[in-house]
C-alpha cells in the first residue's frame, strides 16, 4: 500500500516546489512583474475577473463539446469503414495521415476567412483535429481482435454485425478511450486557437484582449483555466471509461492479486 | 450400417501453398468419444478448422450423418484451443452467447444457460467476469458455451491442456461422463497419450512435420476397448516414435 501514496506525493511535491521557486523569484524581484506575474498574482487575477472569464469559458466549452462530439462520430464512422472495406482503408489512410501533418495554426486563419467569425470555423477546426486520434485508435482496436474469437463466432453462424458488436467493439474499447482523451485536449486547444483569430467570445478572445492591455496576470489566469479544462475533460472521460468498461477494473484488480501473491 | 455422426473423407489440408496434411480420413460414430493424438504443429487444429467448416479443404469431403457439409460452418460445435471467453461479458452471457447469436431473446437465453450452470459445475459464477475464474472454471464455461451451440457433434481442440495435472484429470473424467449423459458424439484433440487412452474409445494417430516438408497423415488407429489400455499405450508410443 506504500506505492500508491508515493505515486501521489512525489508529483504533488514537485509541482509545489516549482510554484514556490516561481513565487520566490517574483517576490525577490528577480523577474520584473510585467514580464512574469507571480502565482499569487495570477490566482488573484483569476478570482477578481472570474465572472467574465467564466462567460468566455462557457463559449469555449460549448465549441469544444460540439466539435469533439462531431469529431468522435466522424472518427467512428471512418474506423468502421476502414475495418469493413480494405480498399477504403488503403485509400483513406495516407489521406488522413497527411491531413494531420498540416499545422492547426496554419489552417485556422483560412477557416476564419472562409467561414466567418461565428462558431462554425471553430467547430470545423476542432472536428479536423479530433477525429483523427479516435479513428486511428478505433481502427487499431478493431484490428487487435483475436482472430480465433472471430472464428469461434463464425462457428455460431454469427453475422458480421454480431461479430462487430460482441467481439470487435469491446476489443477496441480501451484504445478508443485513450484516443478520446487525446482528442479532448486537442478540442480545447483548437477552440482557443480558432478564437485567437476572431470571434465575439471564448477564452481565446479573452486572451487576445488582455494581451492588448498587457494584463499578463489575466493572460496566465486564462492559461490556468485552459489547463484545468483539459484536465477536467480527461478526468471525465476516465470516469466514463470506468463506467463503460467495468471488466477492465476487475482485470486490473485480478492482475494485482496475481502480482501480489 | 448407419452413417457415422461425422466423417472426413481423405481431406487434403493446406494454408495457401503450404501443404499440411493429405489423405486424412477420420470418423466419429453416434455417441462415441474418439481422440486424435499428434505432435504439436502436425496440423490437428488445421484439421478441426476444416471439420468445423471454417476453412474449405483443398480436397476431400466432410459428411455429417451422410450430408456433405464441407466448408459450411455452424453445423458441428467446435471448442477452439483457447477458452476464448469474451472479457467484456459475464460468465452467464458468455455461456449464452450461441443462443443470443441465434436470435433467442436475452432473458430466455440467460434462463436456458443459467439452468445448466449446476450441471457444468459453474454454480455461483453467473455474474462474474472471465478474469475472475480459474483455468478449470473457464474451461467449464467454454464447454457449456460449446454445448449450447446445440449440435450433438462436438469438436474439442486440446480442451484440458492448459490446466494443471489434477484439474486436468478431474475435468476430463467429468467431461467423458457428460458426453455420455448428453448423448453427444465427440472428437477430441490431445497431445497427451495417457489422456487419449483415458478419454477415447478409439484413437487416431496423426503424424508428420509440415514445417519440414513432411506432410502429415493418419498413421494408425487404436481401438482402446479391444486392445486394453497397456497394449494401446505401447502401440501409440510406437506409432509416434517415442521410445
Ligand atoms: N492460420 C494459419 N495460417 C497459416 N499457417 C497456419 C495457420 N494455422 C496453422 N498454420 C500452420 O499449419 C501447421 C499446422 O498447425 P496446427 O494445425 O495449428 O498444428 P497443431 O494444432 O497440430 O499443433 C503449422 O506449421 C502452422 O504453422
Ligand atoms: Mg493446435
Amino acid at each position: 500500500m506504500r506505492l500508491p501514496s508515493k505515486q501521489k506525493t512525489v508529483p504533488a511535491i514537485a509541482v509545489a516546489a516549482v510554484l514556490a521557486v516561481w513565487q520566490a523569484a517574483c517576490s525577490l524581484g528577480l523577474i520584473p512583474a510585467f514580464m512574469l506575474p507571480s502565482p499569487i498574482a495570477v490566482v488573484s487575477a483569476l478570482v477578481s475577473d472570474f465572472p467574465l472569464i467564466w462567460s468566455h469559458t462557457v463559449t469555449t466549452l460549448l465549441e469544444a463539446g460540439l466539435g469533439l462530439a462531431i469529431g468522435v462520430v466522424l472518427g467512428f464512422i471512418l474506423a468502421v469503414l476502414m475495418d469493413r472495406y480494405q480498399t477504403f482503408r488503403l485509400a483513406i489512410q495516407p489521406l488522413i495521415t497527411l491531413s494531420q501533418t498540416v499545422p492547426t495554426i496554419a489552417i485556422a486563419p483560412l477557416l476564419v476567412l472562409w467561414l466567418g467569425y461565428g462558431i462554425l470555423p471553430k467547430v470545423v477546426l476542432i472536428v479536423l483535429t479530433t477525429f483523427f486520434p479516435v479513428a486511428v485508435s478505433l481502427a487499431d482496436g478493431f484490428a487487435s481482435v483475436d482472430r480465433d474469437i472471430i472464428d469461434l463466432m463464425r462457428t455460431m453462424n454469427a453475422s458480421n454485425l454480431q461479430i462487430f458488436v460482441y467481439a470487435k467493439l469491446p476489443a477496441a474499447a480501451e484504445q478508443f478511450f485513450s484516443g478520446l482523451k487525446i482528442s479532448a485536449t486537442y478540442a480545447i486547444v483548437s477552440a482557443v486557437i480558432a478564437e485567437w483569430l476572431g470571434g465575439m467570445s471564448g477564452l481565446g478572445v479573452y486572451m487576445t484582449r488582455v494581451r492588448k492591455s498587457f494584463s499578463y496576470d489575466k493572460m496566465f489566469a486564462s492559461i490556468l483555466v485552459i489547463s484545468a479544462l483539459s484536465l477536467g475533460l480527461m478526468r471525465l472521460i476516465g470516469l466514463l471509461e470506468r463506467v463503460c468498461l467495468p471488466w477492465k477494473q476487475i482485470e486490473r484488480k485480478e492482475h494485482g492479486k496475481i502480482i501480489a501473491s | 450400417m448407419a452413417a457415422p455422426a461425422l466423417e472426413a473423407q481423405s481431406l487434403t489440408l493446406s494454408w495457401g501453398d503450404f501443404a499440411v496434411a493429405e489423405g486424412v480420413s477420420v470418423h466419429v460414430d453416434e455417441g462415441e468419444l474418439a481422440c486424435i493424438v499428434g505432435r504439436s504443429g502436425c496440423g490437428k487444429t488445421t484439421l478441426f478448422h476444416a471439420l468445423a467448416g471454417l476453412e474449405k479443404p483443398a480436397g476431400g469431403r466432410v459428411l455429417l450423418r451422410g450430408e456433405d457439409i464441407t466448408g459450411v460452418p455452424g453445423r458441428v460445435s467446435y471448442m477452439l484451443q483457447k477458452d476464448l471467453l469474451l472479457p467484456s461479458r459475464s460468465i452467464l452471457d458468455n455461456a449464452a452467447l450461441p443462443l443470443i447469436v441465434r436470435g433467442v431473446d436475452r432473458d430466455a437465453a440467460r434462463a436456458k444457460a443459467g439452468a445448466l450452470f449446476a450441471t457444468f459445475g459453474l454454480e455461483g459464477t453467473e455474474g462474474l467476469w472471465p478474469s475472475q475464474l480459474s483455468g478449470g472454471m473457464r474451461q467449464r464455461a467454454a464447454l457449456l458455451r460449446t454445448y449450447l451451440m446445440d449440435n450433438d457433434v462436438v469438436l474439442l481442440d486440446e480442451p484440458f491442456s492448459a490446466l494443471d495435472a489434477i484439474t486436468r484429470v478431474e475435468l476430463r473424467r467429468w467431461f467423458a461422463g457428460m458426453v455420455r449423459e448428453l448423448g453427444l458424439s465427440a472428437l477430441v484433440i490431445t497431445h497427451d497419450v495417457d489422456e487419449a487412452i483415458d478419454l477415447g474409445s478409439r484413437i487416431y494417430v496423426f503424424d508428420g512435420m509440415p514445417r519440414k516438408g513432411i506432410v502429415s497423415r493418419i498413421v494408425g488407429e487404436v481401438d482402446v476397448r479391444s486392445a486394453g489400455a497397456d497394449a494401446a499405450r505401447t502401440t501409440l508410443m510406437g506409432l509416434l516414435g517415442i521410445a
